[in-house]
Parts: structure tokens; sequence; C-alpha cells
């Protein structure tokens, strides 16, 4: 029997110890923050000419078009991610293990390249139609693609497995349960998934569609190749075309509005997450199995998203790099290759680790000033990638300046030339800003699902702190800590225009070289380092589905 | 170097370039904007000796801002006419490309084509395919029409485009091209050196060039020129590269890797281009590009040319 | 004393969850705090453990202070196990890890040993390496115990250990606990609103009502002897019966003049109501009093009827179940009124 031979000492919670952490927290926010200070200082000098110019003759059809896209994308990968995440948790059809995994693959397939290659293939002259006429006599039947319908499309295409993605997380660890409680009060299976199942899932589905809504308000390249006019696409005009940056931000200070209105929808579905029961894997519920006609619509319509959203489109792909690029493969492309994993690897070591910190920092100190610091540190997320990169790089660009003339004043003429913006800390800072929330999300949920009893109870046998953190938290928190990586990963990978402006010297990479292809208009010679973005996505997002069924 | 035209384009020669003199040249590659920005923000302290362009009208800009830095260079003179020149030396132009009508021979009678205000006209309702007003090459085009017509004229014409449009315009010319070969239209406007790869590849494609005119007087025309940036901190050996890259050998290299013309009226044109016939180009300075390229954008969101 | 706690209070803002907590346990002991939920029973808890700080009093254990205003000892520092409500097991350790994860600083071997023991002590040496979510609710619940008893604790303190299982468990395993606890001497201190597991679990019960202790005593003392109205109203069942103090021990009411405990502090003419178990009210046939039966619950053994007095006082009675009644009957009962109590007469 012990004695108790320890100190007393005072509680636990310090307000030295908030204080830290509202500091901490307060300097990670800074990159996501100055973009935005950049884009205030802009809108509250305003360039009147060029401003009236656009509310009067743009900004009306722009803004309209910014709206349809959204609400359309995101309602299209809302009940395309729900249906599949449905069809591939619940029930059993043939084909259900492979394509349980597959239609995860289309997150390593950027927008902006399924966006060329349907054009490519299902434009008026490309080889569908013209066979269609060579055949038919007239191709008039076949939906125009590069119309408002084609890029919701195309998006919805490439951005529902955030949707699905989170919708399967819900009806693994609940759908079941409630579909049979509800079958047990006298619903049709329908009916029960439409009043108890769906409603049950909503917050996770309405958190996917709200990732999915950011995403598209930010994109650029996909948009581009539509020439559909969103509110990042006149921005970039307004900046290059009509040589005024202080327009381009003021774009970008309406775009942040509904960045905004998205971002409280998300973040009230995600409140709502925070309740939902852990997972009981023991209480697996059998499958429903589904047989003939339905069997053969759920295989068919697995197979259809599939091909649509990843198979055709790389196979379009190699085709066009077997007809074309092995030219192109030299020593010089795998430096390209290089460029890209090194940096998506950076970005994803100081991602995961920046998230793990913000989360623990949340969920020790979490006062409502840090819960809002927080918050404003994920929010990069929905910045259009070109408003983040210059927004980062004219201050760095600026603090380089200052300290170069501080250095030349101290050392005279023998002083070395600073280049900060031409290393990597400017685009790791810029990447940081848009994917800590990428990184965050996931870390988070692994670390609510470990309960303040967990907590206790370690600490009550004797491992605090540190101890607590070894050999309790980063057990527990190792999927979530890998998804984080992984997700990170990716995105940079695939991630253009950040990489574009802010990247140093000679750092080409796989996207960058995709973006100098396609401004050619050299689409097929796009097509190896596409294949090869694609390839290198490819291997992470295996990774995510391993048997079990740990998502997020 | 800062550069906004393509590594493949540009790479070849540098490389010619180190192994006669030695000199190493390093790069990024961009849009030009974001390139000038960073320039501009960079200010003293840029690393950057030379901008690349393709595009008179960026040139311009970069030189309004007070980021290039003129030149006193003979060689540069004498190889590089007036007109493809900024009058105040801090820029010129290496290669030309025209900017012009291509057209389908299967559906179109060359007779009927003229200039570019043309096709406005209302037998061409329905057959025009154009690149978006985004694209700097046709904002470089409105914004010489604005200076040859004043801009109620050119409004005039871009809404006639518009309104012959036969579908969405294009986000690159390539497609363009394509879809006038399967028909969807008849007419276009496009840079001479993309039809220019289109039939290197497919040489029996029933599309051809037309030499248009702008005001009545000669085949819009647009640069892909550099200068020796402000703050260059080897700025005389910019000058020398620059002055290397005027002379015969250079000036095959570089309009040839995109079929272009050679701004050295002196250099022969790749005999593929040259096949395409001769043009009188415009007269007008291309500086004129840059400076009325605002007033073009917004000219062409008022008459509504996406 | 090994853990005592004295005018203890805790705030939360303005309102005082524990507010004046007093009690002592022996070593060895099993106590328990008893009370409706709000009561302050789990905050009370969670302060002796040490992860809620207390705003007044002290807590001692074994004479140290583990805690009082401004000042405590580091939960990690205390030597206290705790079994969580929800279990709180580790889900990424198996069982045996989980038991073994206070053992850090002991020998292999000897970890070995312990964790060997403990499992065969709570009947899980079969389980050793499954994993939480493998085992039913009454097996984690058992892991739990193990882990928290492993590392020999000085206090064991159990929040609510039962409330996640099937109610035929509770008692069946508030027994096995009850033996595993005493097998290892281990001094323990438990917080339920059910009385059943208190009884079967515990030596001393105290009944807390708004952050303060009515009584602490042993069940059978909480039953026969309630110190106050609340208690008497909490534990077990009854009725109130008024009546008049008539003399030293005497009490005047509807059924005549009864004899209660200690009648040392009441004067004659005060008005009381006194308490009438269950088990009080016994059925005679041959008793001139008679009452109403007007409503009953079937429980195996016994039944307990309901039953209406002439006057309309109801009065509760636990009669042997082969005495079949229907509602409606009048049946014969008696008094005994060997542990009858009294309390003031509270005007309504």
């Amino acid at each position: 029997m012990a004695v108790v031979a320890a100190e007393l000492a005072p509680p636990r919670s310090s307000r030295a110890a908030d204080l830290r952490s509202f500091l901490l927290l307060a300097v990670l926010c800074l990159p996501a923050l100055v973009p935005l200070a950049v884009v205030l200082s802009a809108v509250l000098t305003p360039e009147v000419e060029v401003w009236s110019h656009l509310l009067q003759y743009v900004l009306p059809e722009v803004i309209a078009n910014t709206i349809v896209l959204v609400v359309g994308v995101s309602l299209g990968a809302a009940v395309l991610g729900t249906l599949l995440a449905w069809v591939t948790s619940a029930c059993e059809f043939p084909g259900r293990r492979f394509f349980e995994w597959a239609l995860l693959l289309p997150l390593a397939m950027p927008a902006y390249v399924l966006a060329f290659i349907a054009i490519g293939y299902l434009d008026y002259a490309g080889p569908l139609q013209s066979w269609l006429r060579e055949v038919f006599g007239s191709s008039r039947w076949v939906p125009p693609i590069r119309s408002t319908g084609g890029v919701i499309a195309v998006l919805t295409l490439s951005l529902y497995p955030y949707v699905y993605l989170l919708a399967r997380a819900a009806f693994l660890s609940q759908g079941r349960r409630a579909q049979e409680a509800a079958r047990s009060l006298g619903m049709s299976a329908a009916r029960a998934w439409w009043r108890v199942v769906l409603p049950m899932a909503r917050p996770w589905i309405v958190a996917g569609a709200a990732l999915v809504a950011m995403e598209t308000l930010a994109d650029f390249g996909a948009v581009s190749v539509f020439n559909y006019d969103t509110l990042t696409t006149t921005m970039y005009r307004a900046w290059f075309g009509m040589f005024s940056v202080n327009a381009a931000l003021e774009l970008a200070a309406v775009l942040l509005v509904f960045v905004l209105i998205v971002f409280a929808f998300e973040r009230r579905a995600r409140a709502g997450l925070r309740f939902a029961t852990t997972r009981d894997l023991s209480q697996q519920a059998p499958r429903i199995r589904l047989r003939g006609a339905r069997a053969t619509l759920a295989t068919c319509f697995a197979a259809v998203v599939f091909g649509l959203g990843f198979f055709f489109p790389v196979l379009q792909l190699v085709l066009w790099v077997v007809e074309r690029a092995a030219m192109d493969l030299d020593a010089r492309y795998f430096e390209f290759v290089m460029h890209s994993v090194v940096l998506a690897t950076s970005a994803a070591l100081i991602i995961s680790a920046a998230s793990l910190l913000v989360a623990y920092l949340e969920r020790h100190h979490g006062t409502l000033m840090v819960k809002l610091l927080v918050r404003i540190a994920t929010s990069g997320y929905a910045i259009p990638g070109t408003v983040l990169a210059i927004g980062i790089v004219v201050p760095i660009i600026g603090v380089n300046n200052t300290l170069q003339s501080w250095l030349s004043a101290w050392l005279g003429p023998s002083a070395p030339a600073l280049l900060l913006q031409g290393t990597l800390i400017t685009v790791l800072l810029a990447y940081f800003a848009r994917f800590l929330a990428v990184g965050f999300n996931p870390v988070e949920s692994g670390l609510n699902r470990i309960t303040a009893a967990i907590d206790e109870a370690a600490v009550s046998l004797g491992a605090a702190g540190f101890q607590l953190v070894r050999r309790v938290h980063v057990p527990l928190l190792r999927t979530s800590l890998m998804t984080a990586a992984i997700l990170v990963f990716v995105d940079v990978m695939k991630e253009m225009p950040i990489t574009l402006i802010a990247r140093p010297f000679g750092w080409d990479t796989l996207a960058v070289r995709v973006f100098e292809m396609t401004s050619e208009g050299e689409w097929e010679r796009a097509a190896l380092p596409a294949l090869a973005i694609v390839l290198v996505g490819l291997i992470p997002a295996a990774l995510l589905t391993p048997r079990g069924e740990h998502v997020a | 170097m800062y550069s906004s035209r393509n590594e493949q384009l540009i790479k070849p020669m540098f490389d010619r370039y180190t192994q006669e003199t030695g000199q190493a040249i390093r790069f990024v590659t961009d849009d030009a904007g974001p390139l000038i920005e960073r320039l501009a923000a960079e200010g003293k302290n840029s690393p950057a000796d030379i901008l690349l362009t393709v595009d008179a009208g960026q040139l311009w800009q970069a030189a309004e801002r007070g980021l290039l830095q003129p030149i006193e260079s003979e060689i540069i003179k004498t190889n590089i006419p007036a007109h493809l020149r900024d009058p105040q030396s801090r820029w010129f132009g290496l290669s030309v490309r025209a900017r012009t009508i291509v057209y389908s021979t299967e559906r179109v009678d060359p007779q009927d084509l003229s200039g570019y205000e043309d096709l406005a006209d209302e037998r061409w309702r329905g057959r025009l395919c154009l690149r978006t007003s985004k694209s700097v090459y046709n904002q470089s085009l409105v914004a010489m029409m604005i200076a040859a017509h004043g801009e109620e004229r050119t409004e005039e014409i871009v809404r006639g485009w518009v309104a012959n449009l036969a579908t969405e315009p294009f986000a690159n010319d390539t497609r363009l091209m394509e879809a006038i070969v399967a028909g969807q239209c008849d007419v276009g406007i496009v840079n001479s050196y993309y039809f220019g790869r289109l039939v290197r590849d497919k040489p029996d494609l029933p599309i051809k060039l037309f030499w248009a005119t702008l005001a009545g007087e000669g085949v819009h025309v647009n640069v892909s020129g550099a200068g020796v940036t402000a703050a260059a901190p080897r700025a005389e050996a910019a000058r020398k590269f620059l002055e290397w890259l005027t002379e015969a050998e250079a000036q095959a290299m570089f309009a040839g890797a995109n079929l272009e013309y050679p701004a050295n009226p002196n250099v022969a044109p790749d005999p593929l281009v040259a096949a395409w016939g001769t043009f009188q180009p415009s007269p007008l300075n291309v500086a004129q590009a840059g400076e009325l390229q605002a007033a073009a954008v917004r000219l062409m969101d008022r008459a509504g040319f996406r | 004393m090994w853990l005592e706690l004295h005018e203890v209070v805790r705030r939360f803002g303005t309102r005082a969850a524990v507010n004046g907590l007093s009690f002592q346990l022996e070593r060895g002991a099993i106590g328990c705090l008893l009370g409706p939920s709000g009561c302050g029973k789990t905050t009370a808890l969670r302060c002796i453990a040490g992860f809620e700080p207390i705003d007044d009093g002290v807590i001692r254990a074994q004479g140290v202070v583990l805690a009082k205003r401004g000042e405590s000892i580091a939960p990690e520092k205390r030597h206290i196990g705790m079994v969580f409500q929800d279990l709180a097991l580790f889900p990424h350790l198996n069982v045996h890890d989980n038991v073994a994860f206070g053992l850090a600083h002991v020998s292999r071997d000897e970890r070995r040993r312990r964790v060997e023991e403990l499992l065969t002590v709570v009947g899980l040496a079969d389980r050793c390496f499954h994993y939480p979510h493998q085992l039913s609710g009454g097996e984690q619940q058992r892991v739990a115990l193990a882990r928290a008893l492993a590392p020999k604790p000085d206090i064991v303190l159990l929040d609510e250990p039962f409330s996640s299982l099937d109610s035929e468990l509770r008692e069946r395993l508030g027994l096995e606990v009850r033996q595993v606890l005493k097998r290892f001497g281990a001094t323990a201190l438990l917080v339920t609103h059910d009385q059943r597991e208190a009884f079967a679990v515990a030596d001393v019960v105290g009944v807390m009502r708004d952050g303060r202790l009515e009584q602490w005593a042993t069940p059978y003392e909480l039953y026969h002897q309630p110190a106050t109205r609340f208690v008497a109203d909490f534990i077990g069942e009854g009725v109130f019966l008024p009546g008049d103090i008539v003399g030293p021990s005497a009490v005047q009411t509807e059924l005549g003049v009864l004899h209660m405990n200690g009648g040392a502090r009441w004067r004659p003419g005060q008005r009381v109501d006194l308490l009438l178990r269950p088990d009080d009210v016994i059925h005679d046939d041959a008793s001139p009093l008679t009452a109403e039966v007007c409503a009953r619950t079937f429980r195996g053994a016994d039944f307990l009827y309901t039953l209406r007095l002439p006057s309309g006082t109801q009065l509760l009675s636990l009669v042997p179940s082969h005495h079949d009644h229907a509602i409606g009957e009048r049946i014969g009962i008696r008094i005994e009124p060997d542990h009858v109590v009294a309390f003031e007469r509270k005007s309504s």
C-alpha cells in the first residue's frame, strides 16, 4: 500500500497555459488570415472605374453562374454520394466488394483533367459525336458537353467521393440498426430509409456536401476549360486582363461571402456529428441481398459512375500517352514526379503534425476564443488557390525586402541576397493555409472518439501528460493521422494554382506540367503528366479503405 | 528569366546558348499576370533578369509599371523592325504570329472572306466559332480594333460576332479548328501557329488560313517578346543574351519551335510556315495592344462576348 | 481513517453540486453514495479521484490531505483506481493489456502474475487476448474492475458501474464485485441511484440529497431507522400515517395506539407522520381491522397490496403470494410496529 507522497499543487488548467495555447493558435491562423487581410485592404481602397464596370456588366451573370454551379454540384454530389454509399454499405450485389473501394478512386483524378477529357471526348468534334454522325448521320441528340449541365456533371463526378466517404461512415455506424428499428415499427424498407436512416446520416451528408461546395467555389482549372464564368475566373481576368489587382481582390471578397455561407452550413452539420455514437463493430448487421433486376441495377449504377468518373478517363489518358507522349518520358519527367512527391510529402507531414497540435489545443483549452481561432485556422480551405498564393507571396516578399534592407544596412554591400520567396517556405505556407482543414477533420473526429472517460481511466492508472498521449492517444489516432496525411498528400499532388505561383525556381511539378500543356491546347501531351498524377494519387486513395471499414 | 512562354518552346534555345557561351540560364514559367505581379512585388530584390512573354500587351503592361529597363542596343535596333519594338526601348518582339481567319474548304469560298469586321455580317449567322474573350490573344485583337475603329464601332462588330456564334466560345484554338473540321461551324479566328501545329500532323484536313485585314490594312499580328527587368542583377549578361536571340540562328530556332514568324525580317521562316503564303501585317505598333487591353476586356464584357 | 471527507464543497457557477459533504470510510470497507440524479454523488466521486478540484473542505486519505481549497494532488498521483460508468476500456488493447495498463512500473514477470491472478478472480482468464468489442457488457465490466484493481490502489471508486447492464445481471454482478473487492481487501466507494445495487455491494451507504448526506449508515439501519423523512421516502417502500403523540413512545393513529422506537424527542400533543413499511403491515384474517385491496403487484414470492382503510388512508402490505386476493376484497390486517419511525408532520 503506497502512502500518498506527492505534493499538493494548484489545479491543472491555468490561465498561463490557456494564454500560451491562444498565442500558438493565433500564429497557426496567420497563413489563412494574411490573405484575407490583403483582400480586405483591397476592398477598403477600391478602384471605382473597374469595379463599376464589373458591377454593371459582369457580376450579375457571374454570381448567378457561381450559385447555379455550387448548388448543382453540391446537390449532385450529395445525391450521388449518398446513394452509392448506401448501396455499398448496406447491400450486397455482384461486384460490391470491388466498387466499395473503386468508387473512391475519382479522388485521385483532378477535376481539370476530367474536364478536358470529357470535352475532348464528348464535344461536337470529338470521337463519340463524330462516330454517331458517321453511323447515324446526326449527333444532335447528344447534349452539349460545353454547357452548364456539362460542367456540373464533370465537377459532380469529380467531387462526389467527399460525400461518399462521409455518408459511408454514417451508414456503417448507424444505418442498419436504424433501418431495422424503423421496420419493426411498421415502415416499409423504402420509407424507413427515407424517414429514418437518411435523416440520421444527414449531418455527415451535409458536411460532405459543404466540402464539395467549397471545392467548387475555389475551382479554377475545370471551369476555365469549360469557359464557364465564375467568380474565380472573373477574378483572374480582372487581375490580368484588366490589370487591376484591386478589382480581383474585391471579387475575392464577394467570393468569400459565399464561402462564409457554405462554411456556416458545414459547421452546423459538423456540430451534429459530435453527438453521433461511435461504431459498435460487434453489432454489424448482415447486408441486404439484392437479387435479379435490383442487383443488376445496383451493379450498373456503380459501374457507370466508376466508369465515367475514373475508368474511361484513365483509359483515354492511357491511349493518349501511348499515342503521343512516350517522347516526353525522360529524366526531366522523373524530376517532375520527384518535385510533386517531395512537396506533397512535406505538406502531409507538416499538416498532420499541426492538425494534431490544433486538435489537442482545442481539446484541452476549449474556450470560446480558442474554438474561434481553430475555425479561422481551418478556413483557408475555402479560399481559392490563386488568392491564397498571391496573398502569401506578396507579404513574404515584403518581409524579405525588409529583412534584406536591414541586412544591407547592417552588413553593407557584402550582405547576402535573401530570397525567401524563392524557397519552399512560401509554397508550404500556402498549402498549410489551404489544406489544414483536410488534415484537421479526420484528426479531430479521431480525437473526439477518445472520450474523456478513457483519458481519465488512463490518468487514474498513472499515465498522465506525455504518457497518456504515447500509450493511449497515439495508437488510437494512428488511423486518423494516416487518413489526414493521405488526404493532404493527394490534394497537394493535384493542386495547381498555388504551386504555379509560389513554387521555387525550377520546381516544376506534374500539375504545373499539365497546366502548361492544356494552356497551349496540347491536351494529348497533357495526358502523360495527368496520368502520372492519377497514378501517384491512386496509391494513397486505395489505402484509404482496407478490408475493415476504417474511414476517416 | 521569368517566362510566360512555355518551357518546351524555350529550353532548347537556352541549352544551345549555354553550350555556346557557357552562360547558364534558370527560369520559371507561369502566366504573364502572376509573373508581373511577382516582379512588381519583388521590386529591387528581384532575382529575375529577363521577362519573356507571349503577348505584346503583357510587355506593355510590365513596362508601364516600371518593371523593365530601356536597353540601348544597336544590334537589336537593326534586327527588329520598329513597329515590333517598344518606342522607349524597354522591350522588343522576338517572334511574330498572326491571328487570322481559318475556314472550312468544304463549305466556304475564300472569295467571301475579307476583314475581321466582316465576320459580324449576317451571312455568317450560326457559322462562326471563336475562342473565349479571356484569351489574351483575342484581347489584343480587339484592342487593336479599338485602335483602328474606335470603341463604338468595335463594340458593334463584336456584338455581331457574338450573334453569329455557332456554339459557346472555345477554351483554345485547337478545339476551335477541330470543330470547323467536324462541321460545327465554318469560320473562326486563330493564331497562325496553332493552325500550323494542326496541319503539320494532319496535312489533309479541309481547313485553311485566310489572311484577313484589320481596317483594310493588314493582318493583326502579335509578338512574343522580352525585355530586361528594371532590377536585373545581371543586366549586361541579359542584354547579351537578348541580342543573341535576335540573331539568325536563335531567331530560326525561336520562331521555328512554335511555327511562328521570326521578328528579324532577314531570317526566313520555317518552310512549313512559309507555305501558307505571305501577308501584309498591320502597321499599327503592337504596344497599343497593351494600352487598350483593359478597354478591350470591358468592351467584350459589354458586348456579351464570353 | 482510510478515507475522510470533511465539509467538502464543489461549485459550478453559483450552484453547489457538493454542498458540505462529510463522511469517513474505514480500511477495507465498501461505501456507497446513493441518491437521485443531480444530488452530486458523481461530482463527489470525481473530487475524490482528483478530476475536479474542491472549493472548500478537505479530502484526506490515510491522514494525508488529497485536496483542499486551492490545492490538490494530481489524479495520477493519488493511487486511486476508478471504474467508469461507460467502462472506458482502451479499444486498442486486448484484455490482458488493458488490465496491465497501470502496471508499467512493475517487472514483467510480476505484471504477468498479477494480471493472471486478477483475470482468474474475475473469471475471464480464457478471454485474455480478446478485445473489448468482442466481449459482452458484463465481461467488459469485469475487465474494468480488474484493470482498476491491478495496481493495488488505496481506494477503488466505482461510478454507476452497473448502469449499462441488464437488471437481473446487476444484483448478481453486484455480489460478485463485492466478493472480488473483499477478496483483495480493497477499500471502495460506489456511486449509484439504484438501491438494490447499493445494498448488495456496500457495507455502509450514504443517502445524498442536494450535495449533502442525509444519513450515513448500514443498509439495515437506513431501511429500519431512517434519520430523515427523505431517507425514509427514498429507501424501500412505505407510507406515512398521520398520528398524535400521546405518551413517551406512543402514537395515536386511526389504527389504534402504536409504539415506536425512541420516543425521547417527542412531547405529547405533537403531530407526527409514522413510517409504515409494507412488512410492518401483516395480513391477519383474525384481525378486526380490515382494509380494501385497491391494487396489487405480483412479485413472485409476495404480493404487494395497496390497501385502503375506511378513512381513505392507503397502506402497503407485503403478503406471501399464496394469499391471492382480488381487487375490491376486504382483508384483515395487523400492524407490527417493531420498527415504526416517526417524523414531524409536514403541514401540507
